[in-house]
């Protein structure tokens, strides 16, 4: 069995067994709480270029599976487990995880303590670090080589779709600006029969108007809402004018562009356990997230934004609501994939929005 | 939503005696309701006929009823305490079945008291089988094809169109009592007329099989404001087939994609949203294997066993917060107390693994029938948490307490190829070990999965560890190598066990010990936080691991460490937990830091409240010494688990961990018997005659010379496990050739058995003082398993000089022995003579019984004395302790019906399951109520039959005489009839099986028998008739008594509760009758 080394840029080193790809990558390192789910976090866009954790110690038990990608292709750099499974037992399962990661350069490494790394991330916030399977080099090497890396640039223009293309539905036609957009968003408008078009990150709202569009939904992504300026710019000409979704990333590129702000949590919220609190009637979802930012509460007041939900647990916003216009946002993944369906509704709630907005008279309320 | 103000006074039912299927789990689910609702200022009453409980300790609720859970008594204790809300779902199927019946009969209407937590309505759509099958249909969830049927004849009309394998399930019965699965007629019939039998509403669900998928189970929780949360699924290693509660389960599941967990958490937010339940609520499936199709199996609309494991795996209370819920508040506003910092609306998150395995009473009923089906046969459980399957799995394994520490049982490498394969076909109690040995014997691993149908990913776990084996055997030690071992969960006993079975036949488990300790390869210990240490947790509840990071920090106060007593077994069950908790609060109470070790779910110890650490660990001695080096503690106190405690004293000692109380030298003279025989010489106290054997020769010898019967049992064995009296040569050989391998290393005792009255006594001593709280006097005589008997405070016949005697001799037994802490001892008074059978220097079953009614809190008091204290500063003096003015008896209860093939004859070997209380102003009533309690239908009149052994004749007449004049019928086979004829009684004839009818299981089977009356011809040569009665008996719920000193307290208290129908007497003086007119 080869050897690997899990290098944090505060010092701290693991060494476990390599599975998958052999090399040496780099990122920012996160943790997932969830237990279940991990081909689709292996697959979320939202990882690109970082090194995921999965605090659940067995990984790979039931496989990698031919219905459970997020994206076509992985963006995650480096996967790291307390014991990977070496064979695979579900009736789904096509491959086992090792081979998988490997057919995708993704280097894993297993063996290590993932509760421990997990701790340094909660009480030290999330930080770079390096996964090695080169056997011959020492921690110190290693631990300037982290030291000196960047994490990932531009990571949206990275996992973004570099062309438009569109799934065709009968339905309400719907655009979908792809910033990392996980599969689970385009299957569950296609559920509902819309006509998904998928457009690139950098398109403009001119070009997402020449669409015509009965809505527009801003998907999840990676990285620092900040990084995108212009995708914000885009998002502040369309408010008003299409009734507008924002999922994750999106969530956070609707606040900035209606002039809120936001921040880097300390080591953000990814699991599939979260729970938010729908302001208006009190209700409490369980939630699927992965997000390292955050829409600033305080940024909210001056505003044209509602805070419409918030994190149960440190009372973050977790959803959005325009006071003038069609639009609002979550902070989490209605879509689910992994983690749980119980803000599924959102999806109708987008499309009954959409609905009353092309046909005011029909007085149905709009979220 | 803040709490239901319009409540002030909550009634609280719990779930009554330990019997299979409802054990210690409802304790620590009654014991956290009743904590949770007194923390928000409600008035707290509860009822509960189990001493045995730390629920019923008066410190729990506002007011306590030890009472018999039946309509008349609830009602009673309703009427004087009106209360404002009724909490029914925290007492399991006991608790749930009461509010029905108090529904039903308009008492809960009348008194004007509302129904908490889950509605009836709900309760009758997840019970009623009809009305569970229509809710299903409407919320679009799959459930296997099914008929509801109430005869025989509409079983035979369901087959007929599904075909076998079927399922049967009664209605309204625990732990799937009378259930089964029939592969062909006569077992379809026989299952279908017990299971109607056993319903209270004579129905039961037949249903097509779906033996052989995955079962899963999901724990789910709703608020009145409809907020969801899943605490935990769990996944069956065992698939669907075998009772969940006789599965090996782990948590959460291993084998389910994501797609597969969400679908089925989806299902179970459904359903208890419609059921519209407020608190837990637990969800079977069957998930098939090789597509998305799955079946909702079974939903409890209440806290359940599983809820208590899913509360221990988990860290969520959800006991706890169910009657938060149940009085009106919701999960987003209550804080998950566990992280103290956020709520208790959310899912946790494990990193490791739980693995719960069952605890069988095979080892006490080596006749029953071990095969593994829809009746739960399992005691007790253990669970083991490790950071991955393997290594809980096999902490799991060495917690069970049989001899084992790894996944080899002795034996089973000897079963023949067939033998092995039939047996993983048809699951038994071995299976797991059944399933190791076939990977030792190099078989396919798919023809292993298709015997067994469990899954893969658990067969390739085992197959993994079995490998490991190998490699132990052959692959020098080293660091790395060592570590891996270690991380997998083996302990040093098993590598060196198996190193001496390879290359290195000199290795012992000390070498492996000192390999780890030079290099360094130490358990870490991790905390159960319920979020995967994404926030920090308060909470002082860890295991241990072969990781890298400690989270434990040693703290500078001084700690006591006190063992538990592991899993609920016939012999050792929850009055040991109630002990080691009431151990617990006495060191936190003395200043000190009270850490607990043990591996039972089920248990008030292992709620992370209880101490001030709680380490879920096995009761191992490598486990427990590295909780010591941990820890550093004073001591360790282990007189509170039981033997399993006990046992682990001589090994902690070896180690250097000094014993807090009673030290080992205390336990061996007691324990053994030379040394023991010798102290009661000097202390000039009578004991019967005995000597320890080691040959047959030689047993005849000494049989003989004490004179029959004698008592024999093999030396150093627990509980009265293969005890037996024998009468006579014949009986005495039998015994040898049967029960025991007699041979030096195993020699057998041999005691005169003392026919007389038997007394029990538990004592404090602080090496000065004795305190005498109570003496408990036997109903049935010596012979009888202590644990079996009924027992009486204060004692109903004895002298008080009898009782000066017994007091003296139990004060010098203790100040003999310097115990420091508890001792308890069992006499025998024969022919006027009182001898001592047993002494026990460790807190005994009897403990919470008398701590309750002598109001003396034993174990506090103890624990105290254990510390330094001396019991005349504590305010206590030597000698008995005053009596109460009320009685009260302590009842067994027995799980019978729920092991086939166990014969229910009472002997020196204990077989109950649990206990009931019954407390009144006098001695009849209070058995009455402990009768009743335990479970006993206790008719006023109608027919008893008798079928007597020689021995017993003489005495029976006048008991017989008694029921006949309090109007019941007699009813007689041959022998026995004609004695009691000859006295003069009028008896009806009844026949053995194969003499003519009606015989006694015509009677039985018609409903015309109410009590029956069998006392055994001799010794305990397998009688067949007399078995068939005594089973039959039990499965047609008939009281049927095997001792005549059960019997005769049964006619005392029906004569004291029977009004008489006495004729008016005569005029002094004149003749009977009309005055007639003079003649003349």
């Amino acid at each position: 069995m080869t050897t690997a080394k899990l290098v944090l840029e505060d010092g701290t080193y693991f060494e476990g067994y390599a599975f998958g790809a052999l090399g040496n990558v780099t990122g920012e390192i996160v943790f997932h709480t969830g237990m279940t789910g991990y081909q689709e976090v292996l697959t979320d866009p939202s990882y690109a270029g970082q090194i995921v954790t999965m605090t659940y110690p067995h990984i790979g038990n039931y496989g990698i599976t031919r219905d459970d990608d997020e994206a076509n292709r992985p963006a995650v750099h480096g996967f790291v487990v307390r014991q990977h499974s070496e064979i695979t037992s579900n009736w789904r399962a096509k491959r086992p995880i090792g081979s998988w990661l490997q057919q995708w350069g993704i280097v894993g490494i297993s063996g290590v303590d993932t509760r421990m790394i997990t701790r340094i991330i909660r009480s030290r916030g999330t930080m770079r670090a390096l996964l090695s399977t080169q056997e011959d080099v020492t921690i110190s090497q290693l631990l300037d080589d982290v030291r000196q890396s960047t994490v990932i640039q531009h990571p949206v223009a990275q996992v973004s779709t570099p062309q438009m293309y569109r799934c065709t539905g009968t339905g309400l036609r719907i655009v979908l600006v792809d910033f990392g957009a996980k599969g689970g968003i385009v299957r569950e408008l296609i559920r509902r029969q819309c006509d998904v078009v998928v457009v690139p990150h950098n398109t403009t709202a001119e070009q997402v108007l020449a669409l015509s569009p009965d809505g527009v939904l801003l998907s999840n992504g990676p990285g620092d809402p900040n990084d995108v300026p212009y995708a914000a710019a885009m998002v502040r000409e369309i408010i008003g004018r299409i009734p507008l979704f924002g999922i994750c990333l999106g969530h956070q590129l609707f606040a900035l562009a209606c002039g809120a702000t936001t921040s880097k949590l300390a080591f953000g919220h990814r699991g599939s356990n979260h729970p938010v609190r729908d302001l208006k009637t009190g209700q409490c979802y369980i939630t699927s997230q992965n997000h390292g930012y955050t829409v600033n509460a305080d940024s909210i007041a001056p505003t044209r934004l509602a805070v419409t939900q918030i994190n149960n647990n440190d009372l973050t916003i977790e959803g959005l609501r325009h006071l003038d216009a069609p639009a609002f946002s979550v902070q989490y993944h209605p879509e689910a994939s992994p983690g749980p369906d119980d803000s599924n509704y959102l999806f109708d709630a987008f499309l009954d929005m959409v609905r009353t907005y092309r046909h005011p008279h029909t007085q149905q309320e709009a979220n | 939503m803040p709490r239901n103000d319009n409540l002030r006074k909550i009634v609280v039912i719990g779930s009554g005696p330990i019997v299979i299927g409802q054990a210690a789990e409802f304790d620590y689910a009654g014991t956290q309701a009743c904590q949770a609702l007194r923390e928000e200022g409600y008035e707290v009453v509860l009822i509960n006929s189990n001493p045995a409980t730390i629920m019923t300790d008066p410190n729990m609720a506002d007011r306590v009823y030890i009472e018999p859970i039946t309509l008349d008594f609830v009602a009673n204790i309703i009427r004087k305490e009106r209360p404002d809300g009724l909490l029914p779902t925290l007492g399991g199927q006991t608790g749930l079945n009461m509010a029905v019946e108090l529904a039903k009969h308009g008492v809960l209407e009348r008194e004007n008291v509302t129904l908490l937590g889950t509605q009836l309505s709900a309760i009758q759509q997840a019970e009623d089988r009809e009305q569970f099958r229509t809710l299903m249909r409407e919320l679009d969830q799959p459930i296997p094809e099914s008929a509801i049927i109430t005869n025989v004849a509409q079983a035979d009309d369901f087959v007929a169109t599904v075909g076998y394998p079927v399922i049967v399930r009664p209605a309204f019965t625990l732990g799937g009592t009378g259930g089964g699965i029939a592969h062909s007629d006569s077992e379809l019939h026989e299952i279908v007329t017990l299971g109607l039998r056993y319903s209270p509403i004579g129905q039961c669900l037949i249903e097509r099989s779906i033996a052989g998928m995955k079962e899963i189970e999901y724990e789910v929780m709703r608020d009145r404001h409809d907020n969801c949360i899943v605490v935990c699924n769990m996944e069956n290693i065992d698939p669907v087939g075998v009772h969940t509660g006789d599965s090996i389960v782990v948590a959460p599941s291993q084998t389910l994609s994501d797609r597969e967990y969400q679908m089925l958490r989806a299902a179970s937010l459904k359903i208890i949203r419609a059921l519209k339940i407020e608190g837990g609520c637990n969800v079977q499936y069957a998930l098939d294997p090789h597509s998305y199709q799955y079946y909702v199996i079974e939903v409890n609309p209440r806290v359940s066993r599983s809820s208590a494991l899913a509360s221990k795996a988990t860290g969520y209370p959800i006991a706890k917060m169910a009657a938060k819920i149940a009085v009106g508040y919701t999960l987003d506003e209550l804080r998950n107390p566990v992280t103290g910092q956020t709520y208790a609306c959310f899912e946790p998150a494990l990193d490791y693994v739980v693995t719960k395995i069952p605890r069988w009473p095979f080892d006490k009923f080596v006749h029953a029938n071990r095969k593994l089906g829809t009746q739960m046969k399992a005691t007790g459980e253990v669970m083991a948490i490790g950071r991955t399957f393997a290594e809980s799995l096999h902490k799991a394994v060495r917690s069970l307490e049989v001899g084992v520490h790894r996944l080899f049982i002795k034996g089973t490498d000897a079963i023949p190829d067939d033998k092995l394969e039939g047996r993983l076909r048809t699951p038994d109690d071995e299976r797991l070990f059944l399933l190791a040995e076939a990977f030792r014997r190099g078989w396919d691993f798919e023809d292993i999965h298709q015997m067994t149908a469990i899954d893969r990913w658990f067969l390739h776990e085992i197959s993994q560890l079995i490998a490991m084996e190998k490699r132990i055997q052959h692959t020098p030690l080293t660091p790395s190598f060592l570590r891996e071992i270690k991380q997998l969960g083996f302990p040093d006993r098993a590598i060196a066990e198996l190193r001496q079975t390879g290359e290195r036949t000199d290795m012992t488990e000390e070498d492996v010990r000192a390999h780890r300790v030079q290099w360094n390869i130490m358990p870490v210990y991790k905390t159960v936080d319920t979020c995967a240490a994404e926030f920090s947790a308060s909470t002082p509840y860890y295991y241990g691991t072969y990781d890298q990071e400690n989270e434990v920090i040693r703290t500078d106060r001084p700690k006591v460490i006190v063992l538990g007593s592991g899993p609920i077994r016939i012999g050792q069950g929850i009055e040991f937990d109630y002990s080691t908790v009431h151990a617990v609060w006495a060191i936190r109470e003395a200043g000190y830091e009270a850490i607990i070790v043990n591996n039972n779910p089920e248990t008030v110890s292992t709620d992370f409240n209880t101490s001030d650490r709680l380490y879920f660990e096995p009761l191992y001695i490598e486990d427990v010494l590295h909780i010591v080096a941990q820890e550093q503690p004073l001591g360790v106190i282990v007189q509170f688990g039981g033997q399993t405690a006990i046992n682990l004293a001589a090994a902690l000692q070896a180690a250097g961990v000094p014993i807090l109380g009673s030290d080992l030298e205390s336990i061996d003279r007691a324990e053994n018997r030379q040394k023991f025989e010798a102290l009661l010489r000097t202390l000039a106290i009578a004991q019967p005659l005995g000597k320890t054997v080691t040959s047959v020769d030689e047993a005849t010898e000494v049989a003989q010379q004490l004179g029959f019967p004698v008592l024999v049992r093999p030396s150093y064995v627990l509980g009265g496990r293969a005890m037996e009296i024998v009468y006579n040569v014949g009986e005495l050989s039998h015994y040898m050739a049967n029960a025991v391998h007699i041979n030096p290393h195993h020699p057998v005792l041999i005691d005169r058995y003392m026919q007389g009255k038997e007394v029990e006594v538990d004592a404090i001593c602080d090496g000065e003082t004795v305190l005498v709280p109570g003496i408990m006097e036997h109903v049935e005589r010596a012979g009888i398993h202590s644990g079996d008997s009924i027992a009486v405070y204060p004692p109903q016949t004895l002298s008080t000089e009898r009782k000066v005697e017994i007091v003296e001799m139990t004060s010098q037994i203790a100040r003999a022995l310097d115990v420091k802490g508890l001792i308890n001892i069992q006499f025998v008074i024969s022919k006027g003579k009182v001898y001592v059978i047993e002494v026990n220097p460790r807190s005994s079953r009897t403990v919470p019984f008398l701590s309750k009614v002598t109001g003396v809190p034993m174990a506090n008091v103890a624990t105290q004395v254990i510390l330094g204290e001396k019991l005349a500063d504590l305010g206590y003096s030597n000698g008995l302790w005053a009596e109460d003015d009320h009685v009260s008896v302590k009842v067994p209860v027995f799980s019978f019906a729920k092991l086939r093939r166990v014969d229910t004859t009472l002997g020196p070997e204990m077989k109950s399951t649990g206990e009931v209380m019954g407390r009144d102003r006098n001695f009849a009533k209070a058995l009455y109520k402990g009768l009743l309690g335990a479970g006993m239908k206790i008719p006023m009149s109608g027919n008893i039959i008798a079928t007597i052994s020689d021995k017993d004749k003489e005495e029976a007449i006048d008991i017989f005489r008694g029921f006949s004049q309090l109007g019941y019928q007699l009813y007689a086979t041959q022998g026995t009839a004609e004695s009691l004829r000859q006295a003069g009684l009028h008896v009806k004839p009844v026949y053995k099986l194969h003499e003519g009818t009606p015989t006694i299981l015509d009677m039985i089977r018609t409903g015309k028998a109410q009590f029956i009356v069998n006392t055994l011809t001799k010794g305990k040569v397998p009688e067949r008739d007399g078995f068939r009665i005594r089973r039959d008996a039990v499965e047609n719920g008939v009281v049927c008594m095997t001792s005549l000193d059960t019997v005769l307290a049964l006619l005392t208290m029906l004569q004291a509760i029977h009004f008489s129908a006495t004729q008016m007497p005569n005029f002094v003086g004149m003749q009977a009758g009309l005055p007639r007119a003079e003649e003349g």
